[in-house]
């Protein structure tokens, strides 16, 4: 026998980008970038008002203007033969679908809410014509203040109709417990709007190529549920809908939606009935394409002399528009981090004058535990208790709101990691110990979990001609490096070099894949590739058992892929070329589905991590640097260190944005974003980030699938933004509960 | 956007003609202000008048005094070995503005000329007396965390957002300027105005005038200076307030001269005369810095959301001085 050396093991190598190269050079294709024959370009005229009718709309003007090919309106428009938006059914959870119909009526919903599309035959001439467009209203008064709005907070109507909804108010041991308390705290935090900012702009290019067939070069992060939404909007069967998103520079959660831009492209094509390119500006990321919301929390928390916890209770007013009720988990990480016998939480939402809300990143477990892990810190310094010992004396070694066991649990291990990385045993209790000169030194921890959700997928797998093994599935890279692990988890289950591997993704007619969010693309592709896998070295072991009966008795395990062959363990008089299998009639591809088990029923699944910031507070002027930033994660398997790193780094970044500066501000008066460009909304530069440290405990769930992996994506920022502000406690003795830390509120 | 005509005459004089003549007219150098204006719809010029072609871009070292001309551009200046020896205020101040790329495409005309950040002036459907006098101040009862709190009117509270400009104030800087008048000096502190009633005109140059060029005369300020920015990230961010410092100590570290301004705080760069005063022959310590912060906050007016610039503005001329006073 013929012993093959077995090739090397990809999962957990730090494999480099399979598209960096595309991407770094240019050479990947974005979906502003498709330059299709007949091309045309549209701009979108935003309401200058914030509620109120549209009574007048002059387009005179912007129609004679040169290269003009439409100017598209409520006035105008045909009309989708899809549901509409009012008969939506709020009970629903607020996810992917039921995009603001454009042009529908003359409502103004919002401010900067699209009231006309212009098409020319160039960008701009469709901007300059735009500028022409003018509209008259009829006001009303308008609401866009949480803070004022809270006393019409309500529990989400999905909650309200049916009692199992998780947005329901939840208890466990006695109603507010915290209040009687021997130690207890009460405290108000806030989170004003973020918003996501991916360095690609929403773009869009519309294609009818038939009267009922429809391309989209999307940016999304769902091309299956695009697909799906705008079929339902057209009333078209899903397979007349094409959605191509090979690639997304960025989203953190704002292609998770359909949107009105995405709609008025498709209505415009289909008037000019020619393909139309739309790319939103900057200003318009600010209102067309979702935010975090702005969301006020209150915490009690009571506990032991001896820091044992005895209640929380938790509540949050998050915004959401008059349209859509779009909830989140803000209150989850409450009820099953911490051991207390007594925990309440109840979320509300108060619907303004406002677009909608959608999920960015850690959505709402990122602003939750904001609140959640600012007050352990304030309880640690009430008790007199080191917060990590305070967090290790109520550690839970089983789900408390659930009731059953962790599938796994390494939180303490990244306790451990983290706390010697970051020098935790320097820190002083005593807040303004520490100083260099003129700069006040700082430690603070924080604790981040999300769930290790894992879905259906199905990915397909053929060999080619080439020696190539060419996999695909509708899934989306927004940026992760999706492609980079499947590639290597092919690898691995083929026994092959990962260059004689193509994932193809980001196209609705693949095999099918769920939407990439909330961290569960790995935990549910990854499974389908593994399975695809091998099932297509069965269909060439059998597909070989015609020409070498040595194949018919090898179990699939032992089929060896190698140069150009197919052989039984390496032996080379088992020998069956690529040539002779592809001649076979039927071919080799396969497809295969892949889905959760019950696993889910008997254990509770989440991903961990811990994140130690070291912040330097000049004491004159108010100023905040990061100067350490150490993340530590319980992800399960690492399929990639250097991919899962950078998206570790990327979270941390973020949350030093949510931490220091990130604030988008309306005034109210006008319901009108006042930082409407990078001047004024800011988000870190180079210098506001120290080298972040990484470190990963890597141990596999046996549980969320095979390959052992748990979710990376959102615990990379759920939990640096309480660290950043608990280590400003530290250095200062200033507890600031409303985000961001700008040096106005340290002085 | 608009659309407007371009020319980029080689002569001064066609030049200064061309925006004199024209009402509608305007002069672009760097174009990194003026063309965003005109994307956002702020500034509506019907001509460009571009003056990258005059030869406006040496710096001259002359004895006494540099003159450093109006195409010189924010990073050559801030790179040159000229005005690091001599003027090194200036060149920490140019270096602490906007984005090497910025700097790069920045000149030095069209820096002190750049016009306020305040996102009302930016919004074209929002009310501002300066973007469209008579409308009303959207700022005065909005968002005015970033504004004024010394020389506002009731009619603007903007600030002004060069930090260069805050150097040249404080290095007795002198605009040299051309116009259909023929020539003229201003004094750095006389270039940008106060708002008044008559928020839309920032500065004093007339129709047509153009900068040709800045003179920053010699002084004893080569080694102690500072400049502190404040801002909310660690760089590429507008100055929340910003302080430019030099001192001239004598051997025992007492003051023999200080020169002071603040940027961020009003329609123009604050110039800080009587705490100056204040620090010469006391001792370049920290409570001599705290009694000249205390003078140069006299006087000095808060808004809804800019009440943290009373106590920002002192500490940050402490924090300035102190700085400067250290630098060996
Ligand atoms: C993202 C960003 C961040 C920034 N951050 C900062 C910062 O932190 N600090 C800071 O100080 N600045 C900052 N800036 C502003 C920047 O410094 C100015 O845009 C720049 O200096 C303007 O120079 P310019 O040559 O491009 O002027 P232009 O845009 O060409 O002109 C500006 C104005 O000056 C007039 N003008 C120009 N030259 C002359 C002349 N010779 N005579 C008469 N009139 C003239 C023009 O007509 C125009 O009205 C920032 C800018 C941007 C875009
Ligand atoms: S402060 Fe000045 S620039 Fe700002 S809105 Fe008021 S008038 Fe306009």
């Amino acid at each position: 026998m013929n012993e093959q050396p077995k090739p090397k093991k990809q999962i957990g190598a730090p494999m480099n980008r399979v598209d960096g190269h595309q991407k770094v050079t240019g050479a990947a294709t974005y979906s502003a970038e498709y330059q299709l024959p007949n091309i045309t370009y549209a701009v979108l005229v935003g309401s200058t008002v914030t509620k109120g009718r549209l009574t007048g709309l002059d387009t005179k003007a912007a129609e004679r203007a040169p290269g003009v090919l439409a100017v598209i309106s409520h006035l105008n428009a045909p009309k989708p033969p899809g549901p509409k938006p009012e008969g939506k059914d709020p009970s629903q959870p607020q996810t992917q679908g039921n995009p603001l119909q454009v042009f529908n009526d003359d409502k103004i919903r919002f401010n900067d809410q699209p009231i006309a599309i212009v098409v020319a035959d160039s960008w701009e001439r469709a901007r300059y014509a735009a500028g022409l467009v003018k509209a008259q209203y009829a006001k009303e008064a308008h609401q866009t203040n949480l803070e004022e709005n809270k006393s019409n907070a309500f529990l989400p109507t999905a909650a309200k109709k049916n009692p199992k909804n998780p947005m329901n108010d939840y208890q466990r041991g006695q109603v507010d417990a915290y209040k009687t308390g021997a130690v207890k705290l009460e405290a108000e935090y806030v989170i004003p709007t973020e918003v996501h900012h991916p360095m690609e702009l929403q773009a869009i290019t519309a294609h009818w190529e038939a009267p009922d067939r429809l391309t989209l070069y999307d940016k999304t992060q769902g091309t299956m549920a695009t697909r799906r939404d705008f079929a339902k909007q057209w009333g078209l069967p899903e397979e007349n809908v094409k959605v191509i998103a090979t690639y997304v520079g960025g989203a953190f959660g704002n292609a998770l939606h359909s949107w009105p831009h995405e709609s008025a492209a498709i209505l415009a094509a289909k008037v000019v009935n020619r393909p139309v390119k739309l790319m939103l500006t900057r200003e318009q990321m600010f209102t067309m394409v979702g935010y975090r919301p702005y969301t006020w929390q209150k915490l009690g928390m009571s506990a032991t002399p001896d820091g044992k916890i005895t209640a929380i209770t938790h509540e949050s007013v998050g915004q959401t528009s008059t349209y859509e009720e779009f909830t989140e988990s803000t209150l989850a990480q409450t009820r099953m981090m911490y051991q207390s016998p007594n925990v309440t939480t109840r979320y509300r939402l108060a619907a303004l004058d406002i677009s909608s809300p959608i999920w960015m990143r850690g959505p709402g477990e990122a602003t939750g535990a904001f609140a959640l892990e600012s007050a352990m810190d304030e309880m640690a310094y009430l008790l007199n208790i080191d917060p990590l010992e305070f967090r290790l004396r109520n550690y839970t070694e089983q789900d408390p709101e659930k009731n059953k066991p962790w599938s796994t649990k390494f939180l303490k291990e990244c306790y451990q990691l983290g706390a010697d990385r970051i020098g935790w045993s320097k820190r002083q209790l005593k807040p303004g110990s520490l100083r260099d000169g003129d700069w006040l030194i700082g430690y603070g921890m924080g604790v981040g979990t999300f769930g290790a959700h894992r879905g259906a997928a199905t990915v397909g797998a053929q060999l080619l001609a080439n020696g190539t093994v060419l996999l695909q599935c509708a899934t989306t890279d927004i940026g992760p490096g999706t492609g980079t692990a499947m590639t290597q988890i092919a690898a691995d289950t083929l026994g092959i070099s990962p260059d004689k591997i193509r994932f193809e993704l980001g196209n609705s007619s693949f095999p099918k894949a769920g939407t990439q969010g909330g961290s569960s693309t790995v935990n549910s592709v990854g499974p389908a590739t593994q399975e695809a896998c091998l099932a297509l070295k069965d269909k060439l072991r059998t597909l070989a058992g015609a020409n070498n009966p040595a194949f018919a008795s090898a179990r699939k395990e032992d089929v060896t892929m190698q140069d150009g062959y197919l052989t039984v363990g390496g032996n080379k008089d088992t020998r069956v070329s690529y040539a002779d299998l592809l001649k076979q009639a039927g071919g080799t591809a396969v497809m295969v589905e892949a889905k959760p088990g019950g696993e889910g029923q008997k254990y509770s699944m989440y991903s961990f991590s811990v994140h130690f910031a070291e912040v330097r507070v000049h004491q004159l002027t108010g100023e905040v640097r990061v100067s350490k930033l150490v993340s530590c994660a319980d992800a399960g398997t690492i399929v990639n260190e250097k991919t899962a790193g950078n998206q570790m780094k990327g979270g941390a970044v973020g949350g030093i944005g949510m931490a220091l500066m990130e604030h988008a501000r309306i005034d109210d008066r006008f319901g009108r974003y006042v930082t409407k460009d990078f001047a004024d909304y800011h988000v870190p530069v180079h210098a506001d980030s120290p080298a972040v440290e990484v470190a990963f405990v890597n141990q596999p769930d046996p549980y969320v699938n095979a390959l052992g992996t748990k979710g990376i994506g959102e615990i990379a920022i759920i939990g640096v933004a309480p660290a950043i502000a608990n280590a400003v406690f530290n250095a200062t003795g200033k507890r600031i509960r409303e985000l961001p830390i700008t040096p106005d509120k340290l002085i | 956007m608009n659309q407007f005509q371009y020319v980029r005459p080689t002569k001064q004089q066609a030049a200064i003609d061309a925006v004199a003549k024209d009402a509608t007219a305007t002069f672009i150098a760097g174009g990194t202000n003026l063309v965003d204006l005109m994307k956002r719809g702020v500034m509506t010029p019907q001509k460009l008048v571009d003056i990258n072609r005059l030869p406006l871009t040496r710096i001259d070292a002359d004895p006494g005094k540099l003159r450093i001309g109006a195409l010189a551009l924010n990073s050559t200046v801030a790179d040159d070995k000229q005005v690091r020896a001599r003027q090194p205020l200036l060149a920490l101040a140019l270096n602490a503005g906007a984005s090497a790329q910025l700097r790069n495409m920045a000149t030095v005309g069209g820096n002190m000329l750049q016009r306020t950040r305040c996102s009302y002036f930016y919004d074209t459907t929002m009310p501002c007396n300066k973007r469209e006098p008579g409308t009303g101040c959207g700022a005065l009862e909005g968002i005015n965390r970033m504004h004024a709190i010394f020389g506002f009117s009731d009619k603007c509270i903007a600030v002004h957002p060069s930090d260069m400009s805050v150097a040249l104030v404080a290095l007795d800087a002198t605009v040299q300027v051309s116009g259909p008048k023929g020539n003229r000096s201003i004094p750095f502190a006389e270039l940008h105005r106060l708002p008044g009633d008559m928020p839309q005109k920032d500065t004093t140059l007339e129709p047509g005038e153009l900068i040709t060029a800045v003179d920053v005369p010699d002084g004893p300020f080569t080694k102690h200076v500072h400049y502190q920015k404040v801002r909310e990230r660690a760089s590429y961010a507008f100055a929340l307030l910003s302080v430019a410092a030099a001192l001239d100590l004598d051997s025992n570290n007492n003051i023999k001269a200080a020169r002071l301004a603040m940027g961020g705080v009003a329609h123009k760069p604050w110039r800080l005369t009587a705490a100056e005063q204040a620090l010469v022959g006391k001792p370049a310590t920290e409570e001599s810095f705290r009694q000249a912060a205390a003078i140069a906050m006299q006087g000095a007016k808060a808004f809804k959301h800019n009440a943290y610039k009373l106590k920002l503005g002192p500490n940050t001329i402490i924090q300035a001085l102190k700085t400067a006073a250290s630098v060996a």
